[in-house]
């Protein structure tokens, strides 16, 4: 048996016997929510009855549940269990309306818990291990999701939370921690800090893996990680409303995410029309809760856009692979009829050496033809004194930009600290054509 | 005998050549020669100030983005065909030049070329060779 992997029955399971035992989940779940008010009323609206569901290809005829659902039912409204049965609450941060609050049962903790146990397992760590988390204690649930993971592994978890950086570094050092919990962009803060203390980050620590999650992140900046503090970096999924994080996990093949099929049915729509896409096909991933007790979500629509691999991972899980997810569906922008993401063009930037992903996507309309322009900060890694060499270096980058997202961007070098900075997520996007 | 020169990005806006300027200004460095590059989005200025740490250290503190390069300067008689001696000896050892910009000294009745080179030793070597008069970065500075 594999010791990499935690939960071998389970994440091993041949497919025809883990969409049997999905159908089977999925109906009890139905049942379920269907006392919940508000899929009471989208079952009779759509006229379909958790009986009407023979097979997982019925599910198609099921409505959708959106973070709006979530927010007209504020606080309470979408849970499926009473109040004495919810044993924790956690929610999303409401950046952009009222927070989606959701809730666990006291099994609906163990279960998530061995989710995180699942991807972390995955990931190479280890019961002797000790787990450094940095993200911060509350009701966002990435600092609770992997505590409680790590713990079940049977790891000694530091519960730092976020903020001081110094004060991190200074545990992460004494404490010896072999694992490091945290944004993707944290952990690069992290190998700044200490090489502005005169360190060497790749040797001064006792890290070997990081799990980073909470923002989304490329491969370029995968690379960056895993070479300036010497681990392994490892990349996991999940949205408050879902579970949390724990509803996919990287193995150390690093060919994708494995989703946690017998918790959760993932399925690709077209984020236009909503219709489900053929398997393999890129677009917005929803997902259905199928064990969860408290706030078991039907279709939930995540926004976020991906692809699903169901060819078989070397890891030997036969759990599905998605992919990092390339952006938002509410983020997605179509210039000349092509789907563009902003990670994609971060992508490219990352490829070239000493170029800093502070970059602007300018989206224009002359005439009846869209224009994109990216702007990317100039830094002295790539200002070169010369003009010959400098529009080399623009024309390079616009040749770069055209092969990986198929259209012509005019690339435009700006000024560092032209574009505003932001915490946490960032808006990279100006889109001036009229809607 | 290699002068020190700063090259800074600047954004085609208004207000930002003035921007260097008033920093530079302000911090009591004086430009002793300039030379801006411009496309349609973006210059690079180029200048030779008396101060060249204090010159750079106080532009990246205002948010710009500096870089320090070398290059030679060459002094000829201020008359016909100063000029042209220089590139023809220059042209004759195949030497490539990057960029160039000249001023006037104010009492030597002398030009100052700034050349940047891609191979600026080799440069070096055929100027002196050819008895070609190189200011260093004090005379140059103290012009």
């Amino acid at each position: 048996m594999n010791h990499n992997i935690w939960d071998p029955l389970h994440e091993c399971l041949e497919r025809k016997d883990l969409e049997r035992l999905q159908l089977e989940r999925l109906r009890s779940t139905l049942e379920r929510v269907a006392k919940v008010p508000c899929y009471k009323d989208k079952f009779s609206e759509s006229g379909i009855s958790p009986g009407d569901i023979h097979s997982l290809d019925d599910m198609a005829k099921l409505p959708f549940t959106t973070k709006e659902d979530l927010r007209q039912n504020y606080p309470y409204g979408m849970f499926a269990v009473p109040m004495r049965d919810v044993v924790r609450i956690h929610s999303s941060s409401g950046t952009t309306g009222k927070p989606t609050v959701v809730g666990y049962s006291r099994k609906d903790l163990d279960d998530w818990s061995g989710l995180v146990a699942r991807f972390m397992t995955a990931a190479g760590v280890l019961p002797d291990d000790i787990v450094h988390i940095a993200f911060g204690y509350g009701l966002f649930t990435g600092a609770f999701g992997l505590h409680y993971g790590a713990e079940l592994i049977g790891s000694a978890v530091i519960p730092m939370s976020g903020g001081n950086t110094e004060r991190q570094i200074m545990i992460l050092k004494d404490y010896e921690a072999t694992a490091l919990v945290c944004t993707p962009s944290y952990a690069l803060t992290l190998a700044d800090r200490i090489e502005k203390m005169g360190h060497d980050p790749r040797t001064y620590l006792s890290l070997k893996v990081g799990l980073f999650g909470g923002e989304p992140w490329s491969e370029g900046l995968r690379r960056e990680i895993e070479e300036r503090l010497n681990i392994v970096a490892t990349d996991n999924y999940g949205l408050s409303e879902i579970v949390g994080p724990g509803v996919a996990g990287e193995c150390l093949c690093k060919k994708g995410m494995h989703i946690f099929e017998d918790h959760f049915i993932p399925e690709i729509i077209d984020p236009e029309t909503g219709k489900v896409l053929p398997h393999g096909e890129k677009g917005e991933l929803v997902l259905t809760n199928i064990v969860q007790e408290a706030i078991p979500l039907i279709r939930y629509r995540t926004r976020d856009i991906t692809r699903l691999h169901y060819d078989k991972c070397d890891c030997g899980r036969t759990m599905v692979r998605m992919e990092k997810t390339m952006g938002r569906s509410d983020d997605m922008l179509i210039i000349k009829g092509v789907n563009v993401f902003p990670t994609q063009i971060e992508e490219v930037l990352f490829q070239v050496e000493g170029c800093e992903p502070h970059y602007q996507l300018i989206v224009e309309r002359e005439g009846t033809l869209d224009t994109l322009e990216v702007q990317v900060e100039v830094n002295e890694n790539i200002f070169f004194d010369e003009m010959r060499k400098q529009r080399a270096f623009v024309e390079m980058l616009e040749k770069r930009l055209a092969t990986n997202i198929g259209l012509h961007a005019k690339i435009k070098l700006v000024e560092p600290s032209a574009m505003p900075r932001h915490e946490g997520k960032a808006n990279r996007i100006i889109d001036k054509r009229n809607k | 005998m290699k002068v020190e020169q700063i090259s800074i990005f600047i954004e085609n806006k208004s207000g930002r050549l003035a921007e260097v300027a008033r920093v530079l200004g302000e911090k009591g460095v004086n430009i002793r020669a300039l030379s801006l590059a411009d496309t349609s989005d973006f210059g690079i200025l180029r200048l030779l100030v008396d101060n060249t740490d204090i010159a750079q250290t106080t532009l990246k503190e205002n948010g710009f983005t500096v870089n320090k390069t070398e290059v030679v300067a060459v002094e000829v008689p201020d008359e016909p065909g100063g000029l042209c001696n220089i590139l023809q000896v220059l042209d004759d050892a195949q030497v490539n030049v990057e960029y160039m910009y000249a001023f006037v000294e104010r009492n030597a009745g002398n030009a100052v070329i700034i050349f940047r080179f891609d191979d600026v030793d080799n440069a070096i070597a055929v100027l002196n060779e050819k008895g070609v008069s190189i200011l260093s970065g004090e005379k140059l500075y103290s012009l």
